[in-house]
């Protein structure tokens, strides 16, 4: 059985090893913020902090992460930077159908971390892994910038 | 005329759901309120469970809270933050104070107005259904407040105002919330008349009120399908057919039973489901399957066979679908004839969310979870299918990742693979059907295969006098509960629209149809626009070309050809004005080549023009770098959303014109997910602006038209940069090529 600390607390998870992360959190500890899109780390709607690096939770086993620091979006927001991306979101009316946002905020909150204020070169290599289909990206661009004002 | 779904839904709604093949519903009319304005749900009990419920739309809880209830679902497009907008702004109520949930399935209260008797989203309908309906809903509410406040304060209720949530009269200095009135409104009669504010008077309409559903969706608390979990639920994941209509000929399952955790595998018509208490195990079950297939009955094209038969049948006379004067004539005299075809291939929704269900059946009925975007077809399927009484099938309508019309499948094909799963299982266990993105891409109801051939005569100045356009391909209605109001003497209206309602004038118009249903047996269905996704392609690639020929501006051409449709020429005016279209484009810094092109389409009698710009290199690869847009949509509700929904009609359109193409080889599907359907990624969006028509008009829908323009005006403008005319979609390589 499979530990992980999870948002800052020890968690057990009672599901195989080879279960994908992504399946744990949601089948295992009902954490669904985090989405499926794809299975194949080709959307990033499933996007994590695995001690602080965004992550492909869909294709990332069980195993890999025993032990780890895991965030999701339900604590993204206790950190500053996750804070201000999630207030930068909605200022800015990001959302449509809000399925990928989960994935969004969590790369954008892991690109402001290292990069404090990302050119919309930046942001497009940084976010050009997670898709969104109802095509918010005008906006999530200028949520980024936004958040990176904002944490100046 | 301009024939959509939802004029067919009002002109014919006895016939709403009439027995489709395969189908073969009831019909069943609820006895509706006839007149819109009257709007079904605004008499009954008012206080309910503690709480002020003046209508089937609005409760006023003793906190004070406003709870709306949307009887559309909400799948990004900001429905519920419009109807609420409609609803608060009557009420007066304060933004802060409303939260919106999703109504159940009950079409005696909340059908769609426009679609008679049935309750249901799409056609880019819901604002302009609920306009008044809504506002009449808040305006009934308030006027109860308002009645209250008079008995309490024994002043007359002329002199009690309303005000961002708090009721007030100025003379005595009495002040009070919704809340403190809530039980004593409830008290009030329902008053049979109510006045409307002067729309000079708004405070909300107009204003771009934050979204409802913004904080849920950024914290990841919003809740989807997906996210649905009930005591005791097991995931099914289904092993579905290589080609349509293949069935199951034997199973081997002894592999997939022997993995801890599955806990049943059963076949169904369309497969063989696997379950599991979650999915991952469902998954690996469902691919430790051995399958048979009997595929006697399977359909076994190809796209590239489906489109060169497309192109034969285009060169004889189909039914007609416009008939102004003779073009066939018009173009054997005339001196000068242009010929054009475009070709369209099959595509995929491709919603962020893959298609899922979660159902449980007991003695009492069945009950649904899921991002319902039809919920009286729904309704009657699950019903038959049961054997229950409508009432007793309970759809929960939660968010919906994305749609873009597959949430609206008039087979309701993936609720009825639930329900067999949970029948299968004998309703031991509530189920969630949880598709993976591959059974998403390869799960058909795609946007059919069209081909266009189109041919116009010039006169000695240029102006087109004959415009011949033939159209073949699938009809989506066909076959479903909708043919009967969709369907007019062998036209499906959704193969047409757009092209037959051809705002230029052109004295000699002919538009005729092939429907191939006959012979190409692939399921399709609505996507994003319907059939203004091809035909505002092959008109605004067309009309273009005809300009080139004739030698004159693009707009200016349009412009002269759109006389009788001022809002076509609004927002082509307005389009070109924004976009600087009477000065020459920037040069690029590096030498490549840019382009201009333009667009203007209706779709669901909204009006969007679009100017795109592109850059495009020697090799022939090239970025879009800026979209203009100009939207006529009568009254803008909320002027952030519509812009939103243009921004993200765009995108979407986008990705389809860039790369989007389903194709068959021998009957199987090619793709599988975003690694080989490819979608856009934010590296290839481009800058947005959006410009709204100031418009006293009743409001039409947004959702959907935003997306028309945006690939004809693509093509157009490569062909203004380069010199080369794309008529295939999607455009992939083919400048590189060239």
């Amino acid at each position: 059985m499979a530990k992980i600390n999870l948002n800052g607390c020890d968690v057990a998870v009672d599901l195989p090893d080879d279960t994908p992360l992504l399946w744990a959190l949601r089948d295992g500890l009902d954490m669904t913020g985090t989405k499926y899109g794809c299975g194949i780390a080709m959307c990033g709607a499933c996007t994590v902090h695995v001690d602080g690096q965004p992550t492909r939770s869909c294709v990332t086993p069980l195993s890999a992460v025993a032990g780890k620091k895991i965030t999701t979006i339900e604590a993204v927001g206790e950190a500053k930077v996750g804070a201000a991306v999630q207030a930068a979101w909605q200022k800015l009316d990001v959302v449509q159908c809000g399925y990928c946002q989960s994935g969004q905020i969590m790369s954008a909150t892991a690109l402001l971390a290292t990069n404090p204020k990302p050119s919309d070169a930046d942001i497009d290599a940084a976010m050009s892994g997670n898709v969104c289909r109802c095509a918010t990206y005008v906006r999530i661009r200028a949520a980024i910038h936004e958040a990176a004002k904002t944490l100046a | 005329m301009n024939f959509r779904i939802e004029n067919a839904f009002q002109t014919t709604r006895r016939g709403f759901l009439k027995g489709g093949a395969g189908l073969a519903l009831a019909i069943v009319t609820p006895v509706m309120a006839d007149t819109p304005a009257a709007g079904p749900g605004l008499a009954g009990s008012t206080m309910v469970d503690g709480e002020f419920s003046p209508s089937a739309f609005i409760r006023i809880g003793t906190d004070g809270m406003v709870t709306i209830v949307s009887k559309h679902l909400e799948m990004g497009q900001g429905v519920y933050t419009g109807l609420a907008t409609l609803v608060a702004e009557e009420l007066d109520a304060d933004w802060s104070q409303v939260k919106v949930e999703g109504a159940p399935a009950d079409a005696k209260r909340y059908n769609n107005l426009f679609w008679g008797p049935a309750q249901g989203t799409g056609g880019s309908t819901a604002i302009a259904n609920s306009f008044e309906q809504m506002r009449r809903a808040g305006a009934t509410a308030r006027a109860m407040l308002v009645a209250a406040a008079a008995e309490q304060w024994k002043v007359p209720a002329s002199q009690i105002s309303v005000k961002a949530g708090i009721v007030s009269h100025t003379a005595s200095g009495r002040k009070a919330g919704f809340g403190e009135l809530a039980e004593a409104a409830g008290r009030q009669a329902v008053p049979a008349e109510v006045k409307l504010k002067d729309p000079k008077d708004f405070t909300l309409i107009g204003r771009s009120a934050p979204r409802v559903d913004s904080v849920s969706k950024t914290t990841g608390r919003a809740m989807f399908t997906q996210d649905v979990k009930l005591p005791g639920m097991l995931t099914a994941v289904v092993a579905h057919p290589p080609r349509f209509g293949g069935k199951v000929a034997s199973v081997d399952d002894k592999a997939a039973r022997a993995i801890a955790g599955v806990t049943d595998v059963v076949t169904i018509p369309n497969g063989v489901a696997v379950l599991a208490k979650d999915f991952w195990t469902a998954k690996k079950g469902r691919d430790a399957l051995k399958i048979e297939w009997d595929e006697s009955a399977a359909y076994r094209g190809s796209s590239d066979a489906i489109v060169a038969r497309y192109r034969e049948l285009a060169q004889t006379p189909g039914l007609a679908a416009r008939k102004d004067g003779d073009a066939e004539a018009a173009l054997g005299a005339a001196g000068k004839v242009i010929e054009a075809e475009f070709a369209f291939p099959f595509l995929a929704h491709a919603s962020m969310e893959p298609l899922n269900c979660v159902m449980k059946l007991d003695a009492s009925g069945c009950e649904v979870w899921n991002g319902e975007q039809l919920h009286t077809g729904d309704q009657f399927a699950l019903a038959k299918m049961f054997g229950l009484k409508l009432e007793q099938v309970k759809i929960n309508m939660v968010y919906a990742g994305g749609s873009f019309g597959r949430r609206a499948n008039p087979q309701s094909d993936y609720l009825l693979e639930t329900a067999q799963i949970v029948q299968a299982i004998k309703g031991r266990a509530p189920v969630k059907l949880v598709w993976t993105r591959e059974d998403d891409t390869r799960g058909g109801y795609y946007r059919p295969i069209y081909l266009h051939r189109v041919r116009a005569a010039l006169d000695a100045k240029g102006m087109p006098v004959a415009w011949q356009q033939r159209i073949v391909g699938q009809s989506i209605a066909a076959g479903s509960p909708f043919e009967g109001m969709l369907v007019k003497e062998g036209i499906d209206m959704l193969s047409v629209e757009g092209a037959s309602t051809l705002p230029y004038a052109v004295p000699n118009l002919n538009v005729d149809l092939h429907t191939t249903n006959g012979e190409v047996k692939v399921p399709v269905q609505w996507w994003r626009s319907v059939g203004s996704t091809h035909t505002g392609f092959a008109t605004e690639v067309f009309i273009d070309e005809l300009a080139g020929a004739a030698g004159k501006d693009p707009v200016a051409y349009r412009m002269a050809l759109l006389e009788k449709h001022p809002r076509h020429a609004g927002v082509l005016r307005l389009a070109a004005e924004k976009a600087g279209w009477d000065k020459p484009l920037a040069p690029s810094k590096d030498g490549a080549k840019r382009g201009r092109g333009v667009a203007v389409h209706e779709s669901f009698a909204s009006f969007v023009a679009q100017v795109v710009e592109v850059t495009v290199q020697k090799d022939g690869t090239f970025k879009v770098d800026r979209v203009v847009c100009a939207v006529d949509c009568g009254i803008a509700v909320n002027p952030d959303v519509i812009a939103a929904q243009m921004e993200g009609g765009i995108g979407y359109a986008l990705a389809a014109a860039l790369t989007g193409s389903i194709t068959l080889k021998d009957g199987v599907v090619e793709q599988s997910n975003f690694n080989d359907y490819p979608v856009l990624r934010i590296n290839e969006m481009p800058k947005v602006e959006v410009h709204i028509v100031k418009s006293a008009a009743k409001p039409t829908g947004v959702g959907e038209p935003g997306v028309p323009p945006l690939a004809p005006a693509l093509v157009n403008a490569l062909h203004a940069a380069t010199g080369k005319r794309i008529r295939t979609l999607p455009i992939g390589e083919q400048l590189q090529t060239a």
